[in-house]
Order: structure tokens, then sequence, then C-alpha cells
């Protein structure tokens, strides 16, 4: 669950052309459960919005490679090393993936990245948390991997047919993603009691920004009615979350590690978890650019991308040479 | 040395080599020039770290004193690693990488070729294995030379710097000591002497088609493949090492 919601929207005032008989026939699609394709005709809300949620998505698999190749070089084992490295790799194809979705949308991936690099558009809250122990590895698979399925798995069934075409792929390399976290944490939660503290230790830390993924209370959601008549979204933000530590504890609980919320507790009547209050100024500072790792993130993403500009600088004129070559 | 003595240390230099040199690709992961770039790196580290896990197996079989894969890579001090000095360099910019990269795999192409053929049969399975990921890796490192080469005035002079700093490392590939002999000779291993000739012919050939100059035969560093490394190899080994030497014993 890559995407909170959170760029300003703008005013999105609907083009003249768009009268009231061209959007309730599009709505009658989407309540017909039909996918739209690109090349069909979408409201210009329509559009923008879903370029907004895919490419913060996009962004999202992008700098979450950061936190999680933190750790490739120190992998405590060589097996767990190719793990997470096949892992890192599925993220840069699932940022592959998603640009490419966007771009049936009428936008380029240069103008996407430059909006990342320019702070313009969003990514997770997530990323912008460090990696500071082994268990860390295991804790961001086990509860970023799964809250970003709960997400995911609903998205496959989106009415834009690119978007759920690639949801499909994208989760079931996330629900590997999630297992193998969890495997990491039981292996650590079986181990000495280091490691098991290292396991608690890594909870304690992600529980709460992994609660924040799923974006501000449905009170505070500005994009969700909309999204969800588009259906574009099928739960909201509320419903995912309750959903995600409904499962989340019991896993906790068969881990043998407590979850750092002395409100928590089982509703017998509701057969749900009630939880405590998110920290919603945290949430906020992070979004605004004050989180533990917002600025080396962003720096790094950018440096990599000066650092490159030779090179794509060279591979563009070795092709127009070539081009050149054989239009001759 | 023994026959099945020298069979281990050879065994244990090449997956030293693979996994030394993944572990360098290791560094540059989320900070390649492009997407498609990521991903490729990413899939020819997978394939050393694969190499390396292979072969330490095998090695710890070989040598019947229990040691696991973990154990070779994770409990050995850094100069009981032999790879190659070549591959345990920093890793620089692209170009640097780069040709590291491509050296290393035109010489490691035709290694595995001839090891495919050597009468031990659990080597010559891995090399079999290994040559067809090494195939797709050299022919994608070589495209890249010549796109950087024969690209803008700025690659090609950074390349071409690349190469000659570089340079002085590919000496050692070629250096038969007594275990490269011991191979040749009871087990039907690779002659170095024609491995050198290979391999100068397709660096000679890649080099000319991206317009760069190949570098004179001066001095020559050595010392991998007897466990004496450079000053920063020991930073890398010890990063690598850090969680299983801080937690002896612990199963991860
Ligand atoms: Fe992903
Ligand atoms: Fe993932």
């Amino acid at each position: 669950m890559y995407t909170q919601g959170l760029d300003q929207a703008g005013k999105e005032q609907r083009e003249v052309a768009e009268t009231a008989d061209m959007l309730a026939a599009f709505q009658a699609r989407i309540d017909a459960e039909e996918k739209i394709e690109a090349k069909d005709w979408m409201p210009e809300a329509y559009r923008r919005t879903l370029i907004r949620q895919i490419s913060q998505h996009a962004h999202s698999e992008i700098i979450g490679m950061q936190p999680e190749g933190n750790w490739l070089t120190r992998a405590p084992s060589l097996k767990r090393k190719a793990i997470l490295l096949a892992k890192v790799q599925d993220e840069a194809g699932h940022g592959l993936y998603l640009y490419s979705a966007a771009e049936t949308l009428g936008v380029s991936r240069d103008q996407l990245v430059g909006d990342l690099l320019s702070g313009k558009a969003k990514y997770s809250s997530i990323f912008n948390y460090p990696t500071l122990s082994w268990a860390d590895i295991g804790a961001v698979g086990w509860l970023v991997d799964g809250a970003a399925i709960m997400n995911q798995i609903p998205l496959c069934r989106c009415s834009y047919g690119p978007y759920a075409r690639a949801m499909v792929r994208v989760c079931k390399e996330e629900s590997f993603h999630q297992r193998q976290g969890f495997e990491i944490m039981l292996t650590l939660c079986r181990g000495t009691d280091e490691q098991k503290a290292m396991a608690q230790d890594a909870l304690s830390r992600w529980w709460w920004p992994s609660l924040m993924m799923f974006g501000p209370n449905d009170s505070e959601s500005k994009h969700s009615a909309q999204s969800m008549a588009w259906k574009i979204k099928r739960f909201t933000n509320d419903e995912l979350r309750q959903k995600f530590v409904d499962v989340t504890v019991q896993q906790a609980e068969y881990l043998g590690i407590s979850v750092p919320d002395k409100d928590l507790r089982f509703d017998e009547s509701s057969g749900h978890h009630t939880f405590g209050e998110i920290d919603w100024q945290e949430f906020m500072d992070v979004i605004a650019g004050n989180g533990p790792c917002n600025k080396q993130r962003l720096e790094k993403r950018q440096a990599a991308h000066d650092d490159g500009a030779w090179v794509r600088e060279a591979a563009q004129a070795y092709a127009s040479k070539q081009a050149a070559l054989a239009a001759a | 040395m023994t026959s099945d003595e020298a069979l281990v240390a050879y065994t244990l230099r090449l997956a030293d080599n693979a996994l030394v040199l993944s572990q360098r690709m290791l560094e540059t992961v989320a900070a390649e020039p492009e997407l498609e770039e990521e991903l490729a790196h990413a899939n020819f580290a997978l394939d050393f770290i694969g190499q390396a896990r292979m072969l330490y197996t095998q090695a710890g079989e070989l040598e019947g004193q229990g040691r696991s894969e973990d154990d070779l890579a994770f409990m050995r001090d850094e100069n009981e690693f032999r790879n190659l000095l070549l591959l345990e360099q920093p890793n620089g910019h692209f170009g640097d990488a780069l040709v590291r990269q491509f050296l290393f795999e035109a010489f490691y192409l035709h290694l595995l070729e001839a090891l495919t053929r050597c009468t031990d049969e659990g080597l010559s399975a891995i090399a079999v294995r290994a040559l067809k990921e090494v195939q797709y890796h050299f022919r994608h490192s070589s495209q890249w030379m010549i796109r950087l080469g024969d690209g803008t005035e700025l690659s090609h002079a950074r390349v071409q710097a690349s190469l000659n700093n570089a340079w002085r490392y590919t000496g050692e590939m070629f250096v038969a000591d007594e275990i490269d002999l011991a191979i040749q000779e009871n087990h039907g291993g690779p002659d170095l002497a024609s491995i050198q000739k290979l391999w100068r012919r397709d660096v000679e050939k890649t080099v000319a088609e991206a317009t760069l100059t190949l570098p004179d035969d001066e001095w020559m560093a050595s010392g991998g493949k007897q466990g004496q490394h450079s000053e920063h190899f020991g930073f890398l080994i010890a990063e690598m090492q850090y969680l299983q030497r801080s937690f002896p014993g612990a199963t991860w």
C-alpha cells in the first residue's frame, strides 16, 4: 500500500468537453465492472487520480529499494543474501511495470521521475524509516509487504485495466516477500535471546509506521469517496487497516513478540482487535519531509540520477550514431 | 599438496571470485544509471552469489571437515580468501565497475568453458551452469563497453581511463601456480596460456569496436590468488561477515 493519497489534488476542474451524458456513460461502465483501457475515453479527473496513485506507487517501489538494499552487503548467510537481492530486484521490476502503467495515461517516465526528485510527487511514508538491524529486514517483509498486499489485492480488480493487470503480477511477488520476511522473524524468534530481542525491537519500531501506511482515517481522507465510486479503491483506509491489524496481531502472538500498543485488545462482540490512536502528528511530519530518512532517500536517488547522466547520454549518443549508420 | 587438496583450493578460489565480485556489485544496487540496468545488474549479482554457493558447498564436501557454504564465506579471515585482486577493486563510477566486469568475464567465460571438460564431475557440472549465465553477462558488458567507448567524448575518455587503471590487475589471471597446474594435470583443467590468447582476442575485438585503445602490458599486480589483498579488502570482508562474527553459532 504505497499510495496514501497524499498529494494536493488541486482543483480537478472538468473540461468543457465532459458533458453530463459522457460522465454518466462512463460511470455506467464502471458500475457494470467493465475495465477501462488506455484508449478509452475517461474523465480528466479519473486520469489524474490514477496518474497520481500509480506514480506514487511506482516511486515507493523505487525508494523502497534503499532501506532493504541497506542490508545486502551484511546479510548473515548466502541464502538470505540471495533472497534479499531477489526481493530488491522484484521491487525494481514493480517500479518498472508501474511506470509503464502510468505511461498509458499520457505521462512520461522522465516527467514522473522529475516529480519525484523535485519533491512534488510523494512516495509511501514507510520508506523514510531506517533499517537498523537485520531483524528490520524481517519486519519490513512481514509488515510492510504485508500491508502492501492488503491494499493491493483489491487493486487487482481496479477499474483501470493496465493498473489492475500490473497489480496481479506485483501481488504474487509481494506475498512471497511477506512470507520470506515472516520466516526471517520466525528464525530470529526461535534463535538466541539476543536474536529474539532484535526481532522485538524491530516490531516495536515498525508497528506504528506500518499502520500509517494505510493513510489517514476515513474521516480525513480527501480522495476516498470519489476513488471508491470509480472503483479504483474497493475498501476504505480504515477497513484495510483493521484487516491488517487482525491478521498481524495473531502472527505476532505466534512469533511470541509483543505489539507495542497498550490499548490493543480483542473485542469478542465485533470479532476484531481494537487498537490505540496512531500518532498522526508523526505521520504528518514524515509526509512533510521530516521523517528520519526523507532527506537521505531523496539525496541518494538524486545522486544516482546525476551520476548516471553521462552513461545515459552515452547510450543515447551511441544509439543515434547506429541509427544514422543504418539509415545511410 | 595432494590432488584433492589442490581441487579444494581451486574450487575455493572460484567461489571467492564469484562471492567477492557479487559483494562489490551489491554496493551499487539502487544506484544504477537506469531502472532497466538495475534489473540486469541484480540478475548478474544473483548469478554470482548462486555460483559462489554451489562452489563453496562443493569445496566443503570435498574437504570433508563439515564446513558449510556459510562457514567458508563468513568464517575465514581475509588472508584466506583467494580471489583475484581485480574483483575486490572498489566500484568507482559506472565505467570503472563495468571494465572490471568486462575484463573478468572475458576470462571467466573461457575458464568455465574449459572447466566444462574437466574430469571432476562436480566441477564440470557447475561450470556448465555458470557458463550459460556468464555468456549472457559478457554480451551485456561488451555492449556497454561499446556504448561508452563509442558514445560521447566524455564517456569515451572515462571508460578509456577505467581500462587503463584496471589493466594492471589482468596479469594475475594468467599466472599459473601449483594449484592451477595440479588441476590441469590431474583433472584435465584449463591451460591458462591458451585461455590468455582467447581472452586477448575477445578483449581486443570489443575494445576496437568501442573505438578504445588497448593499454600496454606494463607492471602487473598480483597476490590475490595467494591471499595477499589490497588494503580495502579487509573492509569488504568485515562488512560482509559482521553478523556471523558478532553472534557465533547463531542460525539466521
Ligand atoms: Fe513491490
Ligand atoms: Fe515487496
